[in-house]
């Protein structure tokens, strides 16, 4: 390994990092501020210009809070569920391709971390680990709320990840592949999966509606029935990792739906748009709209949530279980039959 | 309560979902109901009861005689007051004999029900202010005659005996 | 750098696996047993299997593991609702172990030291590799396997529906 290589894995490690980091922040001002909106109201407008600063008045105050373990818990588990939380929140962005490879001085540059071949299962492995934080977090309370919580997470999370799991398996009979690079060069040219996988990207939209525990399957944390769930003993910073490992998870979802479904970093005419303007800016542009893909995914959740109330637990489970996995299932199959048919008769 | 079967359309559950998402992006593009409050001030209706002001005779002499009527009739018990008599030469300051020396009221407790108002037979407080601001300690919710008390009138118009 | 790497995973999956078994909490002990899985995907990965690693990944630490603490996290861990031991299945215990070890010992010495050097076919993790080989050359032990888990999963369904109510 060259230590040029190791450079600019490091340099682009910490650039999505901090991105991400980034995204995450503003994502509590966008929801309090779509929040607003959607309620005929103007959201938080005092610090810095139009609320601009908000995230880091927050972030400060979330620092400044008197942190409080209770004196029955487990101290140790209290204090690794939001770091895992956060851990397993951050690194499911390590094989999502950001865009087409930069060539700097004779040199291709992949704005990606690592194009494993197995990217697809990666994603869903790290997704359906995400659920630790929560469990341990809560069980490290000793608090009956918070116990309910993580046992609700943790169901939750297994009942999704099957259909989830089910309806990416229909779309790997499409492309083939399971490296997202790969899935992403794919779709060039207006070719994007959600033509070929529409059930498959409903079913899969749902389900990460589930796992990132987003309104409506809000269930783990939901204030009316458990106070505030898993977290309900959490203060101070750690609170303040679940809640930025729960924006952090909903930023990488919406940047697997785009790379999966809606083409990842290619738009109409990206030809014709890269050859204009060169092969440094072509990339950062094609970057800029996966970026714009994601943020409009962002918005949808953050939309949903304030629209659609809470479901019930029984009918998440019914609708896990009796609904989206039978669906996911004939999904395939009619996927399946459809992809045979066409390569033998055309 | 009886509830009907849901038909299959109803229980496709995404037309539902997307009506009510098509209802909350309208109001995304509504006037905005807020009002910029230290900015901008929402108009008061006529019998709003806000900040207590002790008033003054035409004059420029406080009306208070401090019965002590307001601090009975208030269901908070939220005033205090200390009586004191009016000295010689004291009267271009008080109206009567005798006057309130310290009258507080400790906003905490204050519910602004506006029975003081009712209560005082001089008409010598009336809750026709502001609202009252935030503070930081308890202390400073305890308001005394410095802040309750009308400002005086301009000085030519006051009594000289 | 790969063996010294060997090594210290080696290390670490022996250590926490150790430490699986000498914790005295129970949900301690789940949590170690998935570090463990984890240094076994690391495992997997040093050996160029990278469909197995992921695999291991999901099926052990996402899923499994999952449920195994789901179950711990409702059990009473209280030191006082802990059932007696009775010497009785402390002596079985000790020969059942006994048996195990023997019984290691035993296939290990049977086993030939394969050619650590040569792989034949060093690829063979890949998921095109090892699908194509699956699907063809053990088609059947696959498809018998699936057999065995459908029939799991068809008996796990039967056992959580409800009896149906006689009266």
């Amino acid at each position: 390994m060259e230590l040029a290589f190791v450079l600019e894995k490091f340099i682009l490690i910490t650039v999505i990092f901090l991105v991400s980091l980034g995204v995450a922040a503003y994502s509590t001002l966008a929801e309090r501020k779509i929040a607003g909106y959607l309620q005929d109201r103007v959201g938080p407008n005092r610090a810095g210009p139009g609320g601009m600063f908000q995230p880091l008045a927050d972030g400060l105050k979330m620092f400044m809070k008197e942190e409080i373990i209770p004196t029955d818990s487990n101290k140790f588990l209290f204090i690794a569920g939001p770091s895992l939380a956060l851990l397993t929140a951050c690194i499911g962005s390590a094989v999502i391709p950001w865009g087409p490879n930069i060539i700097l001085g004779g040199k291709t540059i992949a704005l990606q971390v690592a194009d494993i071949n197995v990217g697809v299962l990666y994603i869903f492995g790290v997704v359906s680990l995400g659920v630790y934080g929560l469990m341990i977090g809560g069980w490290a309370s000793n608090n009956k709320f918070s116990l309910m919580g993580a046992v609700r997470a943790a169901s939750q999370s297994i009942s999704y990840e099957i259909p989830m799991g089910l309806s990416l398996i229909a779309l790997l009979l499409v492309t083939n592949t399971l490296s997202l690079k790969e899935i992403v060069e794919q779709q060039h040219g207006g070719n994007w999966n959600i033509i070929y996988q529409p059930l498959g990207f409903i079913i899969f939209l749902v389900c990460s509606f589930a796992e990132t525990n987003r309104t409506p399957f809000d269930l783990p944390e939901c204030e009316t029935e458990l106070v505030g769930g898993y977290h309900t003993e959490y203060s101070g910073f750690k609170m303040g990792a679940f809640m930025f490992a729960e924006y952090l998870n909903m930023f990488v979802a919406s940047a697997v739906m785009s790379t999966l479904y809606f083409g990842g970093y290619n738009y109409p005419g990206i030809d014709w748009v890269s050859n204009l303007v060169g092969p440094i800016i072509g990339p950062l542009i094609a970057m800029a709209v996966l970026f714009a893909k994601i943020f409009a995914f962002i918005f949808f959740f953050m939309w949903v949530r304030w629209t659609v109330p809470r479901f019930r637990y029984d009918q998440l489970m019914n609708l896990g279980w009796k609904v989206l996995i039978p669906l996911a299932i004939a999904n395939i199959v009619i996927s399946g039959i459809v992809i045979t048919v066409y390569d033998k008769f055309f | 309560m009886d509830q009907k079967p849901m038909n299959f359309w109803e229980r496709m559950y995404f037309p539902a979902i997307f009506q009510g998402m098509a209802i909350t992006f309208k109001h995304m593009f509504k006037k905005k109901e807020t009002i910029f409050y230290p900015e901008v001030e929402r108009e008061f209706s006529e019998n709003w009861r806000g900040l207590h002001s002790l008033k003054r005779d035409e004059l420029g002499r406080e009306r208070c005689t401090a019965c002590g009527l307001c601090a009975l009739s208030c269901p908070a018990e939220a005033i205090t007051m200390i009586a004191s008599e009016r000295q010689k030469g004291e009267e271009h300051l008080y109206r009567e004999e005798k006057y309130a020396a310290v009258y507080e009221i400790n906003m905490l407790r204050c519910i602004f029900c506006g029975l003081c108002e009712e209560a005082c037979p001089k008409e010598a407080i009336y809750l026709d202010g502001p609202i009252v601001p935030a503070d930081y300690l308890r202390k400073d919710f305890i308001y005394g005659k410095d802040k309750l008390l009308e400002d005086p009138i301009a000085s030519d118009l006051t009594l000289n005996i | 750098m790969s063996v010294s790497l060997f090594y210290l995973v080696a290390f670490l999956s022996i250590f926490f696996s150790l430490m699986v078994i000498l914790t005295k909490n129970p949900i301690h002990s789940v949590l170690y047993l998935i570090v463990t899985f984890f240094t076994f995907t690391i495992h997997y990965i040093l050996l160029n299997a990278q469909f197995l690693a992921i695999v291991n990944f999901i099926v052990y630490m996402g899923a499994i593991m999952v449920l195994f603490l789901f179950v711990l996290m409702l059990l009473n861990l209280d030191k006082d609702s802990e059932p007696m031991k009775s010497n009785f299945v402390k002596i079985a215990g000790l020969i059942a172990g006994l048996c195990l070890l023997i019984t290691l010992i035993g296939s290990m010495k049977s086993l030939n030291i394969s050619d650590p050097v040569i792989l034949k076919d060093p690829d063979i993790g890949l998921v095109k590799n090892l699908g194509k080989v699956l699907f063809s050359e053990f088609l059947l032990p696959f498809e018998i396997s699936s057999i065995l888990l459908l029939t799991a999963m068809v008996g796990a369904v039967l056992i959580a529906k409800r009896e149906p109510k006689t009266t």
